[in-house]
């Protein structure tokens, strides 16, 4: 098992580095996602995707970009619709989240055909990522690096305790908003490399591994990137040497690593008093 | 006379289409300890974030140092507020020091590095007593420390009027007693308004220069010993009060 064998074949390199990305983008707002408790929406954003995906295909339209704009729009209206209405998120995900798989199976079921890319972006397709899709990665990844870069300070006040941040007149819906269209960003880059069933493990397991091992936002920050890292990447290699679909292998290391941090944790407490 | 920090005028809430406050008028004085008291559900709460412009007001105003309430802007940067300890989660990783320097954060911080003001952090929880807990976790500390902490954080831009919203609900009665004895010492020391909302009537009226006592309208408000045997007090809470005066004139508070 050398892993030069695998890097010669290019599809290979390309999906190394779109692991790479998609690890760190997903990590990145999975230290958010768990704090803020919005881990369902993860899920609900991705199901609700595949409506766009297929209104996407059956129109003949780029199904990752109408796809895009239902995932965003699902967690842009998740926020507005649970402020507004008093109802929580995980209500409003729960009826987006059916209605928009709905809307999914209705059209595909009516517009009969041949949709092969409905396969790769229902279950995932790391090995098919090419050039412009990578660099549509690269670019979300920026935008989505440099949001939380500048308002890094704020959205942690926000998720610790939203009503002293909006009284101390932090722009809390801006910054909520924000970091709700990153995920539906983040959601929809993944879904190539895990798809659309699969997608939430990427943004919940690395922000819930980072939270059991970690009394300190910085430790839970870096435990959360090394785990995203280390999932992707080694579940690529995984689905390289054994004939397991990337996106599962992905998902099953994630958990893997989450389940091996909630073994030490009760350990790792002990040593922290004992210290 | 004293300088009129907060001046409520016939406020009227409406929140889901439930009116919360109607016709409340108060006026709160520069370093006066005011508590406001009434049953669940009286608007304590929808009150404390009306001052601070966090709720539309249908009717009436609230003045806050001059300010209207719906456009406090820099204003805020010298009110200092405590919400009920539901509002967070006990488990969220910061060190006692990060959670004050949340207090820190406003519009104008927004782009700008706070690092800078870790003399304000320790001087925040130096005020409170709690200089050594700073490197803790927050998680760590028990739930009177935690308490202290969060009072750290409404303090750490040296407020002019602090708001605190149930500061001591949860605490055993000793935890309360101490945290209601350090307000007080804050108070005293910085000449600081005080808002404080509790439903715990008697360590209240014991520290209170004034009692506001609402239930979705105003009911009475005055001097504690003037609140406590009035029979609006028995209307508010809609049940009859036996009332003990101790040694110190202070009332103290018992339900029939």
């Amino acid at each position: 098992m050398v892993l030069s064998d695998m890097f010669a074949f290019s599809f290979m390199l390309r999906a190394f580095f779109a692991a790479l990305l998609v690890g760190t983008l997903c990590s990145l707002l999975s230290f958010f996602v768990v704090l803020k408790r919005l881990s369902f929406l993860g899920a609900g954003i991705s199901h609700t995707a595949l409506g766009g995906i297929a209104l996407g295909l059956v129109t003949g339209l780029n199904p990752v970009l109408t796809g895009t704009i239902f995932a965003v729009g699902t967690a842009m209206s998740t926020g507005y619709i649970s402020r507004i209405s008093k109802i929580s998120e995980d209500t409003v995900v729960g009826i987006f989240y059916a209605s928009g798989m709905a809307f999914g199976i209705a059209l595909i079921s009516t517009f009969k055909g041949f949709y092969p890319e409905l396969f790769s972006l229902l279950f995932g397709n790391i090995l098919a990522v090419t050039i412009p899709d990578l660099m549509l990665m690269g670019i979300v990844l920026t935008v989505i690096l440099l949001f939380v870069v500048l308002f890094f300070k704020e959205l942690l006040a926000i998720c610790f305790d939203e009503e002293m941040a909006a009284a101390g007149g932090l722009p809390v819906k801006m910054l909520y908003m924000g970091l709700l269209a990153a995920m539906g960003l983040a959601v929809m880059v993944s879904i190539q490399l895990v798809g659309v069933v699969l997608v939430a493990a990427l943004i919940v397991i690395p922000g819930a591994t980072g939270h059991r091992l970690s009394v300190n936002y910085r430790g839970m920050l870096a435990v959360s990137l090394i785990t995203g890292l280390v999932g992707s990447v080694s579940g690529l290699f995984l689905s390289y040497y054994y004939p397991i679909p990337p996106g599962a292998s992905i998902v099953l290391i994630l958990t893997v690593i989450f389940a091996f941090s909630v073994a030490v944790q009760p350990l790792l407490t002990k040593l922290r008093y004992a210290a | 006379m004293e300088e009129v920090v907060v001046s409520a005028r016939n406020l009227c809430v409406t929140l889901s289409g439930r009116t919360v406050l109607e016709e409340v008028t108060f006026d709160v004085r520069s370093g006066e300890f005011t508590g406001i008291i009434g049953p669940n559900g009286a608007g304590k709460t929808t009150l404390l974030r009306a001052i601070l412009g966090l709720v539309p007001i249908q009717q009436g105003e609230i003045v806050v140092m001059g300010t209207p309430s719906s456009n406090l802007r820099d204003a805020r940067s010298r009110i200092g507020y405590m919400p009920q300890h539901q509002s967070f989660d006990r488990r969220f990783p910061l060190s006692a020091a990060d959670v004050v320097a949340t207090g820190l954060l406003s519009p104008r911080t927004l782009l700008r590095s706070i690092i800078g003001k870790k003399s304000s952090i320790a001087a925040a929880l130096h005020a409170v007593g709690m200089e050594q807990y700073s490197d803790r976790s927050f998680q760590d500390l028990s739930g009177g420390e935690q308490q202290r902490i969060l009072l750290a954080r409404s303090l750490v831009r040296r407020p002019e009027l602090l708001l605190l919203d149930e500061p001591s609900a949860g605490l055993d009665f000793p935890a309360q007693q101490s945290f209601i004895e350090l307000l007080h010492k804050l108070q005293r020391k910085d000449d600081l308004t005080v808002i404080l909302v509790s439903h715990d009537l008697v360590s209240v009226a014991a520290a209170a220069d004034k009692l506001v006592c609402i239930n979705r309208s105003m009911h009475i408000h005055g001097r504690p010993g003037a609140v406590l045997h009035s029979l609006r007090l028995d209307e508010a809470y809609r049940c009859q009060f036996e009332l003990f005066r101790d040694a110190e004139e202070r009332s103290s508070v018992g339900i029939e």
